[in-house]
Parts: C-alpha cells; sequence; structure tokens
C-alpha cells in the first residue's frame, strides 16, 4: 500500500499555483465549471483558469457581495460556480450574501477562500484572516474544509465540486511542504489517522498539519506517544474520531492557523464537551490581531510553531494524569 | 374570510393588449391587494404598504409577460423573477398562488407555523419562489449570475427583477449594476417599483436616489419609465423591454406605497404595520371600491 505520509517531507510547493493548476485541471473535466474573481485572480492564481477558459472566468471587480451574488446566480441556473477573494473578505463583507443564499438557500457555490491564517504575512492584519472558520462554521448547510497541501487540494477540490451543496474552503498563499503521499485518500467529513499513539492526540488542520507531525516527533523522541489527526474538513466535523480520540488517548492537542476560539479547537471542544470530556488544549492565535512580517516568524511569535505543539501536549498530559490521579 | 376572486386568465405573452384584458388584470390587481390585506389583518403580521405599490408589476407579470409553468416550477427554460423586495411578499405569494404554483387557501397559512409561506420568500418551501430575499439589495447581481450563464448555454430565457427604491440605498445594488453593463447582460431587466417610501420616511428624506434615470443611464443601462398603477403602461413597458438589446434595462415604474387605501398612501407607518379592525374594514371597502370600477368598464 503507498504511504499515507511522504517521509521526508517533500521540497515545498507553492499553494496558489498548486490551486491554479488544479483549478484547469478540473476545468478539464468538469465543463459547467464556472470561475469567479473580485479582481484577485494573479493573488490567488485563478488567472490560471481564465487563461485556459476565458469564457468560463467572470472578473466582478472589487465587489466581494456581488461577487457571491453573482456566484449564486450561476448555480441556480445549474453551474458550478468557484468564487474567489480573499479568506477574510468571505468571513466579513460578503457574509450576508454567504449566509443568506448559500446557508439558508443552499445555493451550490463553493468558495475558495484565499490568503488564510497568516500567510498574507507581510500585508498584515487587515490581510490575514483569523476567524473565517469560527463564522463559516457556525453556519447552517455550510460544509468548511482545510486542504493542508497540494496533495489534499488535489484530492478534496473535486469531492467539494461533485457535492451539491454550498463549500467554504480556504488555502494558504506561500509555499508548503508537501506532506502526504500516494496513499493519501481523504473523504469530505472524515477525519485522517497519520500517525498512531496512546499517549494524547493532536488534531490538526492545514498547514499546521506538518508542524503537529514534527511535534509527534519531538514527543516520541521524550518517550511521549502521540497520535495525529488530520481534521481537513471542520464541518461536517467528525466527531466519532474525536470521541475515539478521547477514549483511547485521554488528552487532546488542536492545531490551527486560526484564532482559539471556534475553529478547530472550539469545534473540537464542543465535540468533546458533547460526547466524551478530555484534556483539551488549544494551539492557534490566542484571541488577538497579529502584525506584518515574515510567514515563518509570525508562526513562531504567535505560538504556531511545532515547539508550541510541544508544550501544549505537554500541558495536555499534566492535565490528564492529574485526573487519573484524582481517580 | 370572503375572497371572490375569479379564476385566473392568463393572457398569451404578446403585444397585444385589448382594453377587456387591461381592465381585467387591473381588476385583479385590486382583489389581490384585498387578499394581502387579510393575510396580514389575520396574522397580525407583514408588509401592505410596498405589497400594495407591486400588485399591477406582478400582476402583469405573471399572468401576461413571463414564461412560466405553474406545473414545473423548475422548468429551465422557464424565465426567472427574482422578487428582491423580499418583503412585500404577500403580493408575490398572492400572485403565485393565483397564478397556480400552490392552492389560494394556503395564502391565509402566511407567517403561520408549520406553512410554507414564509415571512420572506423561501425559494426551497414555496413553489415559484426563486431566491430567498429580504435582506435587501441582491436582485441585481444574482440575476447577472442568471443571464451569464443562460448566455453560457444559448438559453433565451429572460431574468426579471422587482426591486423597491428603498433597496437602492445598498451598494450591492450598483456592483451588480456595474456587472450587468460590463457583461451587456440584456436578459436582465429589472422593474423598480419606485414608490417613493421607505421604512421610516420618504427616500427622498432617508437617502436621496434621484435622479434615478440618470444614474441609470450613467451606469450603462436603457432606462424606461411607466406609471407602475398604469396596467396598459406596464405592459407596454415590459413589451419595450423586450425590443432593446445590447445592455441590461430597468423600467422605473412610479408607484405609490400603499396604493389604493387612502390612509396607507405615501405613509411610512404602513410599511410594515398590521391594520387594527376598524382600519381593516375601512381598507376594505376601498380596495373594494378600486376592484369594482373596473368591473364596470
Amino acid at each position: 500500500m503507498d504511504p499515507v505520509l511522504k517521509k521526508p517531507f517533500g521540497p515545498p510547493v507553492n499553494m496558489r499555483r498548486a490551486y491554479g493548476e488544479a483549478l484547469v485541471a478540473l476545468g478539464q473535466s468538469r465543463p459547467d465549471l464556472v470561475v469567479l474573481s473580485a479582481d484577485v485572480s494573479n493573488s490567488d492564481h485563478s488567472f490560471m483558469f481564465e487563461a485556459r477558459f476565458p469564457d468560463r472566468f467572470i472578473n466582478v471587480g472589487i465587489a466581494e457581495q456581488a461577487l457571491v451574488d453573482v456566484a449564486v446566480g450561476f448555480a441556480k441556473c445549474g453551474r458550478v460556480p468557484i468564487a474567489n477573494t480573499f479568506a477574510f473578505l468571505f468571513a466579513t463583507r460578503a457574509l450576508e450574501q454567504v449566509r443568506t443564499h448559500l446557508a439558508y438557500g443552499r445555493a451550490n457555490v463553493k468558495l475558495a477562500g484565499a490568503y488564510a491564517g497568516l500567510s498574507d504575512s507581510f500585508d498584515g492584519p487587515t490581510h490575514q484572516s483569523i476567524n473565517d472558520l469560527a463564522v463559516m462554521r457556525s453556519l447552517p448547510n455550510l460544509t468548511v474544509v482545510v486542504p493542508a497541501d497540494p496533495v489534499a487540494l488535489d484530492a478534496l477540490l473535486p469531492q467539494m465540486c461533485d457535492m451539491d451543496g454550498p463549500v467554504f474552503f480556504r488555502l494558504c498563499r506561500n509555499e508548503v511542504p508537501v506532506v502526504f503521499g500516494e496513499g493519501y485518500r481523504p473523504t469530505l467529513g472524515r477525519a485522517v489517522q497519520l500517525r498512531d499513539g496512546r499517549d494524547l492526540t493532536l488534531i490538526a488542520c492545514g498547514v499546521m498539519v506538518a508542524p503537529a507531525l514534527e511535534a509527534a516527533e519531538s514527543l516520541a523522541s521524550q518517550g511521549v506517544q502521540a497520535r495525529v489527526v488530520e481534521m481537513h474538513t471542520l464541518k461536517p466535523l467528525d466527531t466519532d474520531m474525536v470521541a475515539r480520540c478521547a477514549e483511547e488517548t485521554g488528552a487532546i492537542v488542536t492545531v490551527e492557523e486560526h484564532s482559539i476560539i471556534g475553529g478547530l479547537g472550539g469545534a473540537v471542544a464542543e465535540a468533546l464537551a458533547a460526547a466524551r470530556p478530555a484534556p483539551l488544549e488549544r494551539v492557534g492565535i490566542r484571541d488577538q490581531f497579529t502584525e506584518s512580517g515574515p510567514y515563518a516568524d509570525l508562526l513562531r511569535k504567535y505560538g504556531l510553531a511545532a515547539p508550541d505543539i510541544v508544550q501544549a501536549a505537554q500541558t495536555a498530559l499534566r492535565r490528564k494524569e492529574n485526573l487519573q490521579r484524582q481517580r | 374570510m370572503p375572497n371572490n376572486i375569479a379564476p385566473a386568465t392568463v393572457y398569451p405573452y404578446g403585444p397585444r393588449h385589448t382594453p377587456a384584458m387591461i381592465a381585467d388584470l387591473s381588476r385583479r390587481a385590486f382583489e389581490y391587494r384585498l387578499q394581502v390585506l387579510d393575510m396580514v389583518y389575520e396574522r397580525q403580521s407583514g408588509h401592505l404598504g410596498g405589497s400594495f405599490s407591486a400588485a399591477e408589476i406582478l400582476t402583469a407579470l405573471y399572468f401576461h409577460h413571463l414564461r412560466v409553468n405553474p406545473q414545473d416550477p423548475a422548468w429551465p427554460e422557464r424565465d426567472r423573477l427574482l422578487f428582491s423586495k423580499g418583503h412585500a411578499c404577500p403580493m408575490l405569494y398572492t400572485v403565485l398562488a393565483h397564478r397556480g404554483f400552490f392552492p389560494v387557501e394556503e395564502l391565509r397559512t402566511f407567517r403561520a407555523l408549520d406553512s410554507r409561506l414564509q415571512g420572506h420568500p423561501e425559494p426551497q418551501k414555496t413553489p415559484g419562489v426563486e431566491i430567498p430575499a429580504g435582506p435587501l439589495g441582491h436582485g441585481v447581481a444574482i440575476a447577472c449570475g442568471m443571464a451569464l450563464a443562460a448566455a453560457m448555454k444559448k438559453a433565451s430565457y429572460r431574468v426579471y427583477v422587482v426591486l423597491g427604491d428603498g433597496e437602492l440605498n445598498a451598494g450591492v445594488i450598483w456592483e451588480g449594476a456595474l456587472v450587468a453593463a460590463k457583461y451587456r447582460l440584456d436578459a436582465v431587466k429589472v422593474i423598480l417599483d419606485c414608490n417613493g417610501v421607505q421604512q421610516t420616511g420618504s427616500t427622498a428624506a432617508v437617502m436621496p436616489t434621484e435622479p434615478l434615470a440618470d444614474k441609470w443611464k450613467a451606469f450603462g443601462w436603457h432606462v424606461l419609465e411607466c406609471h407602475g398603477h398604469n396596467m396598459a403602461q406596464v405592459l407596454d413597458a415590459l413589451d419595450a423591454a423586450d425590443e432593446l438589446h445590447g445592455r441590461p434595462v430597468v423600467i422605473i415604474a412610479r408607484t405609490t406605497k400603499g396604493k389604493g387605501v387612502s390612509f396607507m398612501e405615501n405613509d411610512c407607518v404602513w410599511h410594515g404595520t398590521p391594520p387594527n379592525a376598524d382600519q381593516y374594514r375601512a381598507a376594505r371597502a376601498e380596495l373594494l371600491e378600486g376592484a369594482n370600477r373596473w368591473t364596470l368598464c
């Protein structure tokens, strides 16, 4: 069987370019695909689709509300539209359109949220997107997906377009290590266990999957066996997987490039509270805005690097042991 | 509550508007107002003013101009009617019911628990409704997507949008207007129910949008104007809009908010206030009189 993980990680690949290529590939197999942009196609690389299929590309200008509404019109007439702009703009400026027509109206529109998390690092907090997952996850009927690398994107994008219903997915702007191998076969809504362990579970999404795996290696050298789970679909959440990990490992750490409020950490907390409470540590942005700077430096400064995950894991383990002693 | 509305005749699409047809549709616009009055009075909730101003526009569209099939509401080749001023849905529901999309008796369930007739339009519940509306401003941009989709597959359906003039305060209307002009979407036909009143006052006082014709022209649209309560003019404007090509079309229909009930006309109080028993009786008498004027024609 082909390995699910690439070991060692493959050389970094530009996620935007990977997205442009994935769009073109999908455009070839799906004549009903339409790509819309709010004039950022050279940012998110949807220009690659425009170059190949100019008749199926619409630029509405700097008008994110119209972007979503025009996509809704396409969806209502049997097309599969992918609307493109920065992730934070879908979750803020165009949110009413998203709520009324995608969530409530179930228009079959796919929202591609570019420059997610801190990845638009130099542009600063106005452009970084640290609460999009919380906002989108709160909307009924919306599917919320975070592909971790180009392999995940290639596997998940066709699934998102095949399903009949609205989807929000977010993409990193920068170069990301290739984490997954040939054997990675994700299914929307089902978490993927990447590494087994009995002491605790690290649940990660997006570009934080790679540092979570690094953290697991580091913990192993300290004698701690951490399970690692990739939660590429935040909604619907694979609550069975969360409950099983709580049951079998007794402590959880969530890792996301997002606020610790309402995103992956929030979703897992809700699932644990409902099914099987266990100590939970959330690695993410700690309810604050960040700043401009190099991407890797920002991730480090705001607590999103492998050592932060290790530290959170140690805290979670201590809490688990305290609980066991109390019992 | 008595509702002696005659079975609805649908007049074939085309430019021939006989005096009898005009009189019949004009009378029915008043009968539909009566029905709306009953719905809102019974539930003590709903929007009368904007429903009354749209009566002739919706009657003309659904009983003459639109190519729709109540037996197959999802017919792919149908004309689309996007009712962007969603709060006025009592009139939309009434016209849809009489056009045969669902039983007329169901109108009494408007805004009741378990009803298919929500407080604002919901296409998954109500046959014939195309889009959710209520939050204002969606119609034009969604119409653009529909018209672009039609152009891509060489379909010939038209996309009508009924807009309120208060709705023009919303920026997304103008985003959509720019998109429609850029892509020369002549399948998009907007009917602006220009009643001059919004929730807290006149449109002129709340947010001046005149000169409307100049604005739409400057945005690259064909502009037509008509008296929105004169059935002959509404029908003629809809026909004229079909003959305009290369650009989207807006018909500025000058209307009166609360049309047909003297004490409701042009008063923003009647945007969303239900009548009490006395007001209901008085309104009913005036609307009956309005309908009867056309019966005598």
